[in-house]
């Protein structure tokens, strides 16, 4: 059976929410791990951007107008700006953490930069979801720059992964030439030392117990000997290990 | 008093080598039309630009956001906390820009450090990566911490939604972001406003930027670009 990768991926995240969670979740897979939050747990999304609670998403027309009249033009649409109940419909002055309009949910709130960071590295937020790059055996992530390429720059990662009180890393278990993500030690930059408390790949759930890569869920199809052979750290296993739920390509 | 003047006497405070915040997080909250206006005076330049990110800017729209500035050769140092731009990237790469990346609650955080008159901070974030390259480390109750700095600007541009003639400001939504901290840690603060009322139409406990930062305010149309 093919299973759609980065949607397994979503699913497994979602299920380590709990109701009241505060969380934020980084671009890519952990935000579609929203589509798969359980019935009956209800979560506030925090963006580093300014606000806590999030219903949805657009991605705005502007980004993809060329001139620069017609920008403006969009930008100064009346659909873009009522005060009273653009937050519910989408306002050109909420932005997510990548930019798209977000769409508020009751109860949202909306803060400054500096309130953002005091909620993510003061230990207020009960998880973080983010894209990794390489984990190794001891916890460390790597997660914001492939040496030779471009810089995008570490954005907020560094603080979100300092305080969070759960760091989720998602990730495929391999990259795509085969080469390790699971390694002895980093060797790309570091993100944070000794920070990751759970990696949800494609094939298996790995959770840090005792401070040891220890493997509690796996896809059907895959051995403690077959995911080994494709990590260069060691891996433990639980001693009940579940089945992880997949989606179907 | 009135703070409010035209957007070329404002940028006429911008000086050759000043420290320049820029608020902002990608587009939304960013002072686009002090931007735009800075961009037409190539004379001030060896400026250092601080701001959340350098991408307000699509590569192919020459105009919009640091864009003017940065190819007119006006910028000489970039900190910012995400990057992400190619041609920012390839005159880095040449040695015509300098870049400092900073993790972005880190540079809020020594924003506000400048603002509130603090000599620096000790923060978790960064420990044992490159952030931390050069700075002091120190263990507080069994958890390493890096020593970071405050960081003020000579000038600060930030935008708000509405602003009266004292500079009192009130920001929409998440336009707020990064605003705040810098119209604190500016020496001279210029405030773009979207609309511009007369003292005592805003209430003052709905005031989010209190005027006293404030120097100059522009009262520009709003401009997305």
């Amino acid at each position: 059976m093919a299973i759609n990768k980065r949607e397994t991926i979503a699913k497994n995240i979602a299920r380590y929410f709990n109701d009241g969670d505060f969380i934020n979740l980084g671009v890519g897979i952990p935000t579609q791990s929203a589509n798969y939050i359980p019935d009956g747990i209800e979560v506030i999304l925090h963006a580093e951007s300014g606000f806590a609670g999030q219903d949805g998403a657009i991605d705005p027309p502007w980004y993809h107008i060329e001139e620069r009249e017609d920008i403006d033009a969009e930008w100064n649409a009346p659909k873009w700006n009522d005060k009273e109940k653009g937050w519910l419909q989408g306002h050109k002055d909420i932005c997510d953490a990548t930019g798209k309009v977000a769409i508020l949910s009751k109860g949202a709130c909306c803060f400054d930069s500096v309130v953002s960071f005091m909620m993510a590295r003061g230990g207020h937020l009960d998880a973080t979801v983010l894209g990794g790059l390489q984990v190794d055996e001891e916890g460390n992530l790597s997660n914001w720059m492939v040496p030779g390429k471009n810089i995008p720059g570490m954005g907020g990662a560094m603080d979100l992964v300092a305080g969070a009180k759960k760091v989720i890393v998602a990730m495929e278990f391999a990259s795509k030439d085969g080469a390790p993500k699971l390694l002895k030690k980093n060797t790309f930059p570091l993100t944070a030392l000794n920070v990751v408390s759970v990696v949800v790949t494609e094939r298996c759930v790995i959770e840090f117990i005792d401070g040891k890569m220890t493997v509690v869920a796996m896809a059907p199809g895959w051995t403690k000997e077959t995911l080994q052979a494709d990590a260069e750290a060691t891996l433990h296993f639980a001693d009940v290990i579940d089945v992880m739920p997949v989606v179907e390509a | 008093m009135n703070k409010v003047v035209d957007i070329k006497t404002a940028i006429d405070a911008v000086k050759p080598g000043d420290t320049v915040l820029v608020g902002g997080f990608t587009n939304i909250g960013a002072p686009m039309n002090l931007m735009y206006e800075l961009g037409k005076r190539p004379e001030i330049n060896h400026l250092t630009t601080v701001s959340e990110d350098f991408h307000y800017n699509a590569e192919d729209k020459p105009w919009q956001g640091f864009n003017p500035m940065l190819l007119q050769g006006q910028i000489d140092h970039i900190i910012v906390s995400f990057f992400g731009h190619k041609t920012a990237q390839k005159m880095m790469d040449e040695g015509k820009v300098k870049l400092t990346l900073v993790p972005q609650g880190t540079l809020a955080e020594r924003l506000r450090a400048a603002g509130a008159g603090l000599g620096g901070f000790y923060t978790p974030t960064g420990v044992g990566t490159v952030a931390e390259e050069g700075k002091e480390v120190r263990e507080i109750n069994g958890r390493k911490y890096v020593l970071e700095m405050p960081l003020p600007g000579d000038v600060a541009l930030v935008k708000c939604w509405k602003a009266d003639r004292m500079g009192n400001a009130i920001f929409n939504y998440t336009a707020q972001n990064f605003n705040f901290a810098m119209a604190t840690a500016g020496k001279t603060v210029i405030l773009e406003c979207e609309e511009l009322v007369e003292p005592g139409e805003i209430r003052p406990d709905e005031v989010q930027l209190p005027g006293v930062f404030v120097d100059y305010v522009v009262h520009c149309k709003e401009a997305k670009f």
